[in-house]
């Protein structure tokens, strides 16, 4: 593969040609957050949190390819703010009731919020009427948290294959749906998990278990979200 | 020159916040070196005596007494905090926003529940001395002004008396990490 040269935030990286700018940043040790993002899945780039100021225009880094020369802004002033108004739309948008969410202190969009130290959303809290689908034997499915990432309907069963979550309505009435007698007959504890795990949020809950780290041990209760990268970085 | 004066009290919210309060330990003996209580339930000062400087409030705003106080709190103090996500944003009661309107509730507390016993007539209190519910439950912000937010379901003990310390003290506000949590 072509090696070829980007300067991110001022220093100079040598690439491969071809890589979204949001993996050679994480490879060189530089945390650019992300929402709809997960390893393995295609980048579809619908959140806006990687926004960065790549050539002097706004881009998200997760599906912008890196050329050569490329200059990358990683964390202005600007950008920040960017983020962290998205963060503060997100919980004045959704039913965020973090006390009683399963995923509390491993959830990336509150996680996200502690890294932007948000006590308070600057927008009105919509409330808006969302319903709790509890029908399925395997996993619970709260329309409340759902922040319509996608990750869920991308993260396809093979490569080929679809998923077993799908969007229905448009707009602003957009919601996941499942088939619900498909994931009865095809999920065990290891699927039923992995689509938790593949949810930022608490929309995806595995049922019959929850809450089995003690507050204070989990993932985001000591470090904030991106920090391992940033310990990653080579000096 | 005398000392600042805090009232807290508590609206739709569990006291949990006041338990943390508590849970600042033996810094509590350095805070009453600090300030003076006016109306709180830890004094048990039931109205205002004078002017606040700072009023703390646990609870979002469910029903009419709560606008009462809240709005009270707003004229005889300098300074207002929301104390926890119920203040901040209505928290567990405000559960009831977004799905059922204020009569589906009442119908559900006072008819339908499984629980429900003894209730032959049908009543839904509705006396002159109750006060009347809201048809949701409100952040405090959305209320009157309030000048700073401290989350958490209860706030960390230490966020409270970093806040509090450096209100009171005009130091920086020093908030770590590990205290700035929502639940």
């Amino acid at each position: 593969m072509d090696k070829i040269l980007v300067r991110i935030n001022g220093k100079d990286y040598s690439a491969e040609a071809g890589k979204m700018v949001l993996d050679i940043a994480t490879e060189n040790g530089i945390y650019i957050p992300t929402l709809c993002h997960y390893e393995g899945i295609k980048p579809q780039g619908s959140c806006r949190m990687c926004t960065c100021m790549i050539d002097g225009r706004k881009m998200t880094a997760c599906t912008t390819p890196v050329t050569h020369r490329m200059v990358i802004e990683t964390q202005t002033k600007e950008l920040e703010e960017i983020r962290s108004t998205i963060v503060e739309l997100l919980f004045a948008e959704g039913n965020h009731f973090c006390p009683a969410c399963e995923r509390s202190g491993n959830c990336e969009l509150q996680a996200l919020a502690y890294r932007y130290k948000m006590m308070v959303p600057q927008f009105p809290f919509e409330f808006p009427n969302k319903q709790l689908d509890a029908k399925n034997s395997k996993i619970l499915i709260d329309h409340n948290r759902c922040i319509l990432c996608k990750r869920c309907i991308r993260r396809k069963k093979e490569p080929e294959n679809p998923t077993w979550f799908v969007f229905k309505g448009r707009g602003y009435k957009t919601q996941i749906a499942v088939d619900h007698e498909m994931i009865d007959k095809e999920f065990d504890d290891e699927l039923a998990q992995k689509a938790m795990d593949t949810c930022p949020v608490g929309a995806i809950i595995r049922k019959e278990k929850g809450y089995d780290v003690p507050i204070g041990e989990r993932k985001y209760d000591k470090d904030p979200i991106g920090s391992n990268i940033e310990k990653g970085a080579k000096l | 020159m005398s000392k600042p004066i805090v009232a807290t009290t508590s609206l739709a919210g569990c006291f949990g916040c006041h338990m943390s309060f508590l849970d600042i330990d033996e810094r509590i003996l350095d805070l009453i070196e600090l300030v003076e209580f006016n109306k709180s339930p830890i004094d048990d000062i039931k109205t205002f005596t004078k002017k606040c400087d700072i009023g703390i409030i646990e609870g979002g705003v469910c029903n009419s007494e709560n606008v009462h106080i809240l709005k009270e709190f707003r004229k005889n103090c300098k300074i207002l905090i929301s104390l926890g996500e119920c203040a901040i944003m209505g928290g567990l009661p405000a559960v009831r926003n977004n799905n059922a309107p204020i009569s589906e509730c009442l119908e559900e507390a006072y008819l339908n529940c499984v629980s429900v016993q003894a209730n032959d007539e049908k009543i839904i209190p509705n006396d002159d001395e109750l006060p009347m519910i809201l048809d949701k439950v409100y952040p405090c912000h959305e209320i009157v002004k309030i000048d700073y937010h401290l989350p958490g379901c209860a706030p960390r003990a230490d966020l409270i008396w970093n806040a509090l310390e450096a209100l009171v003290t005009g130091n920086e506000m020093d908030l770590p990490y590990e205290v700035i949590k929502f639940d």
